[in-house]
């Protein structure tokens, strides 16, 4: 396995249609129009020296050094800003052009330090490359002039990468990067002439605006920008091309390795999610995977009070099972249950599934998609047919119009809010609909055309309102409608949104967002012609979360926006493989691929399959369970990769279920939250250290490779497989692409997916079978998965979870950009650089009625609990509503959510709860007892742990 | 479980009643476990304290 190179063309591809055909140094060769002269010259076999240009940006024609000659003209133009024509002849080689080259070089050189031997970039430096790709070997000028490499003046703030100014050679890399592919525009070039330099708004990079997306330090040519990790440990030696186990964009990385030990991670150039592109989070925060945390050997113990005691795997797995038979001889085989992660392989959601279906025999199964996107699932199968987003990523660059509600993409999925802008700053609009300011609102180039500034709780009015204006304006897709939609429904749903209740100005004293600005931005969506739904957890997480998805599948099947590249409706899930853990049939109404367990014919072909019969009833879910355990009726259950503990609403009732079970098995990296509960504890593996994939939010199938031997001697796959083989049902696979074959024979929309094909086509977006041999990147097509679009009556109900004289502020919470979720990993990173606590968003007016100032401790309470967290001052919030996020387990932000939770899927509330905000001198008694409990729960017994 | 049985009435009030019941009734035969619909039949047995006339009716098509 070498360390793989992808080819940099040295401009963007062209998408033009036109093909010209030209020669390059003898060589004929046909390209898109609109293709730079040093890009076909690739394509012809030809590398033209270059620094400044790579294919990530647009041409920028500084370096001078990709000159080449055309015959016919005069001059020497540059290749990377030269487009081609029809029978060009041109030259790359000459000795005028040798001889430019290298006086080009010479001067670079001579203001540059000669290091190279202790030099970071060793063995990969463009500079150093392209000296010798010019042959040079003097630099007539001496090094004893003015320069800049004497000045020896590093940045090392960012915890990730090094900024050494010695070592620019001002190509413009970085700046460009920063603008093309990230969005940002941190960087630019200060100065004139021989001052010009790179910097981060005059500041430190740390302090600067600078998103640490690594952008810069991908695209500098020399070790100016450079990672710390190699800078300590030197060049990768061999790669491994993998995906990140960060947020449902999917990023496809090259794990640049020395051995077993991560060197880096690199941003794949042909990932079709990301495009060679990344984030703080994969890009730089992995080092969780060696953290000293990791728990290795599995561990037991009778009572949670007791200390852990270590275990061979096989003790491990007999007592686990044991367990489990003797609680359901006792309780009943309902009695037990568990929960796969969205963290985790489509191959290990599927065998947990599996598991507990034919070797537990119940549908006690459930998955965290059920705390954030079950919503999504609900609706979109109701209203489309299917339950997934309808689109590619790659559909955003098609798209005139973007509608962007309860996401905030620039912190939870970066890579593709990348996309969004580039998008927005070549002039699509922009509608927001969300409480808080988010960055898309008002950020470098990007500015809403409308911002929506609604109150927590209201999603459905709105939509209802903006559906309104479309029905009683006109601006109906009245075509669209009647060729692809179901007529009947069509009309009960018109009849309805068209009454006065659902106008924007009826709607105003409850979205508390001025009717005007409703009805501008609903003509703005009908007029698109590209209009597209992007949505989050700020959807989803309500008491209407599912009516609120069937409310935007609605409003796009009325303007005619599902069906081709630009429109959609388009889930942003929060985990890597939230969709893969629903497509696996973790939910326990249903089987892989979406179908109910009562449908007979579905049953048949899993018993048949699995040599078992199986419950025609549907399981628990998560909340249910819990509300099970503390009846008690339900024992227990087995955990992977999941902390509820700490992610599920009402902290102290999840905890009083866990303490109500006689065995909780967790698998996981880290003794978690949850752990803290358990009785068994099966050390998991990380995404580098096994084979599977992940399903990402526009279904996109992606191999998951391993890099690293599992550290604690096990996959987690062979976790599951070894529990149910103790459990009697027996499993045997040798590989996760036995169960990934498994898959494919019995769920339809996988039929066509194998290890084989994802080798060859890198992902594959599903349904794929033999109508879709290739993968299906746009959804519903020429008509929709069901047949005709169902248009669904979204009544608009008030959630009960109210302010009162109480508790008259609303809590609602997010995550940021350097943070994921409960923080098991990134927690465990230098991203806690940036953001090392939660604390408490409080809007100024709000903070001084109550004596607030920024920094101040403050007490959090609702009906549900309290917890105490750092103020931070902020108008990004409106008066009356605050904002916490939940990645430290300390904050216990779960402590104060309340039990409602979405009508249809019991997706938690989380975005609106009714507290009372005051300052306060200690912390909450919760979180004192906090650290009590989790001293005496984590003890690991010394005699059996070595040191 | 009356607050779940009643949100999810009136997410289905706007329809026909007829309809309304329909779904009701789908919903929690498609969704509850065993036990749950155990618990919401005795409830409703009891009198059914608190429930949305749409959920008292669903009840019945409910196994």
């Amino acid at each position: 396995m070498a360390l793989l190179h992808e080819t940099d063309y040295g401009t963007p591809v062209s998408v033009a249609t036109t093909l010209v055909t030209l020669e390059i140094d003898g060589k004929s060769v046909t390209v898109p129009a609109g293709t730079s002269v040093m890009r076909a010259a690739v394509d012809a076999g030809v590398q033209v020296p270059k620094l400044c240009a790579t294919d990530s940006m647009k041409s920028f024609g500084s370096c001078r050094l990709c000159l080449v000659e055309v015959e016919g003209r005069r001059g020497t133009p540059a290749s990377c800003t030269t487009l081609v024509e029809a029978g060009m002849k041109v030259t790359t080689q000459s000795p005028k052009l040798a001889k430019l080259r290298k006086g080009v070089m010479e001067l670079y050189i001579s203001d540059h330090p000669l290091d190279c031997l202790t030099c970071g970039a060793n063995g990969n430096c463009e500079l150093q490359d392209m000296a010798g790709v010019v042959g040079l070997r003097e630099v007539r000028y001496g090094y004893d002039g003015a320069n800049h490499f004497k000045e020896n003046v590093k940045d090392n703030s960012n915890p990730y990468f090094s900024f050494e100014p010695a070592k620019c050679i001002v190509c413009s890399r970085c700046v460009r990067a920063c603008e093309e592919v990230q969005g940002t525009f941190a960087l630019t070039i200060d100065g004139r002439g021989f001052g010009s330099k790179v910097s981060a708004g005059g500041e430190q990079f740390l302090d600067s605006e600078c998103v640490s997306c690594g952008a810069c330090v991908q695209a500098c040519p020399t070790a100016t920008l450079i990672e710390k990790t190699v800078l300590q440990k030197g060049q990768g030696e061999h790669s491994v091309v993998t995906t990140c186990a960060y947020c449902g964009v999917g990023c496809a990385f090259k794990a640049e390795m020395q051995g077993t030990e991560v060197v880096r991670m690199l941003p794949y150039k042909d990932g079709q999610a990301n495009h060679g592109h990344s984030c703080v989070k994969g890009r730089f925060a992995w080092g969780y995977a060696t953290h000293k945390d990791r728990i290795t050997k599995p561990m037991i113990r009778s009572k949670i009070t007791d200390p852990w005691k270590e275990v061979t795997w096989d003790e491990a797995i007999q007592y686990t099972a044991g367990e489990f038979k003797r609680i359901q001889a006792k309780y009943g085989k309902d009695s037990i249950g568990g929960i796969t992660s969205s963290r985790c392989t489509n191959e290990e959601t599927y065998l947990v599934q599996k598991l507990i279906r034919a070797g537990f025999g119940n549908n006690n199964t459930d998955t965290c998609a059920r705390v954030c996107h079950s919503p999504t699932g609900y609706g979109l199968k109701t209203t489309f047919g299917t339950s997934a987003g309808t689109q590619p990523f790659d559909s955003v660059h098609d798209t005139d119009v973007m509608m962007v509600i309860g996401a905030n993409p620039t912190d939870a999925h970066p890579v593709f809010a990348s996309s969004m802008k580039r998008r927005l700053i070549e002039g699509a609009k922009l509608i927001v609909i969300d409480p808080r300011e988010i960055d898309l609102v008002k950020t470098a180039h990007v500015k809403a055309d409308y911002h929506l500034q609604l109150r927590p709780g209201t999603n459905v009015a709105m939509i209802n309102s903006l559906t309104h204006v479309l029905v009683t304006e006109n601006l109906l897709a009245d075509s669209y409608i009647k060729e692809r939609c179901d007529e009947a429904a069509f009309k009960k749903w018109r009849d309805f949104i068209a009454l006065e209740k659902n106008s924007p100005e009826a709607m105003e004293s409850i979205t508390g967002v001025p009717a005007e600005l409703v009805r501008g931005a609903a003509r703005l969506f009908a007029k698109g012609p590209n209009s597209a739904i992007y949505y989050g957890l700020g959807v989803t997480e309500h008491s209407q979360g599912s009516t609120m998805v069937m409310g935007m599948a609605n409003i796009a099947m009325a303007t005619g926006n599902i069906g081709r590249s630009g429109v959609g409706v388009n889930p942003l899930r929060g985990q890597n493989n939230v969709q893969g853990a629903c497509d696996m049939g973790s939910f326990p109404h249903e089987y892989p691929g979406y179908r109910h367990v009562s449908d007979v014919a579905t049953r048949e072909l899993f018993e048949g399959a699995w040599g078992v019969k199986l419950e025609p009833e549907p399981g628990l879910r998560i909340p249910n369970m819990f509300d099970a355990a503390v009846e008690g009726t339900f024992k227990g259950i087995y955990v992977q990769g999941e902390d509820i503990s700490q992610s599920d609403p009402n902290t102290q009732h999840v905890q009083k279920a866990l303490g109500s079970m006689e065995c909780v098995v967790v698998q996981d990296l880290f003794l978690n939250e949850t752990a803290m509960w358990a009785h068994v504890f099966l050390p998991g593996c990380s995404f580098l250290e096994k084979d599977g994939t992940f399903t990402n939010a526009e279904r996109r199938i992606s191999p998951v490779r391993k890099a690293m031997p599992p550290k604690n001697g096990m996959a987690d796959w062979e976790i599951t497989m070894a529990l149910s083989n103790a459990m009697g049902y027996p499993m045997h696979y040798s590989h996760p692409s036995e169960i990934m074959d498994e898959i494919a024979r019995l769920t339809p929309t996988f039929a066509g997916v194998s290890y084989a094909k994802l080798d060859e086509m890198g992902s594959i977006q599903w349904p794929c079978n033999d109508a879709a041999p290739e993968g299906t990147p746009v959804m519903h097509i020429d008509k929709f998965v069901r047949g005709k679009g169902n248009f669904v009556i979204t009544e608009f109900v008030p959630t009960e979870e109210r302010t009162t004289g109480k508790f008259p502020l609303i809590l609602t919470t997010g995550r940021i950009l350097s943070q994921y979720n409960v923080g098991a990993q990134t927690r465990r990173t230098e991203n806690n650089t940036w953001h090392a606590e939660d604390k408490l968003d409080i809007h100024p007016s709000d903070a001084e009625n109550r004596g607030i100032n920024e920094g101040d401790l403050v007490s959090i309470q609702s009906r549900a609990g309290e917890i105490t967290l750092h103020a931070r001052v902020s108008d990004r919030m409106q008066p009356g509503v605050v904002y916490t996020t939940f990645h430290h387990a300390m904050s216990g932000a779960n402590v104060v959510t309340t039990e409602f939770s979405d009508w249809a899927t019991s997706c938690p509330e989380y975005k609106v709860t009714a507290v009372q905000v005051r300052l306060a001198k200690k912390v909450s008694a919760w979180q004192q007892q906090y650290e009590q409990q989790r001293i005496l729960t984590t003890r690991i017994a010394s005699e059996t742990h070595g040191d | 479980m009356v607050h779940m049985a009643n949100q999810i009435a009136l997410n289905f009030s706007a329809y026909p009643k007829e309809e309304a019941i329909q779904h009701v009734a789908k919903h929690l035969q498609d969704f509850w476990e065993p036990r749950m619909r155990k618990q919401f039949h005795a409830y409703v047995a009891q009198g059914g304290s608190g429930l949305h006339e749409l959920v008292i009716e669903a009840e019945k098509r409910v196994k």
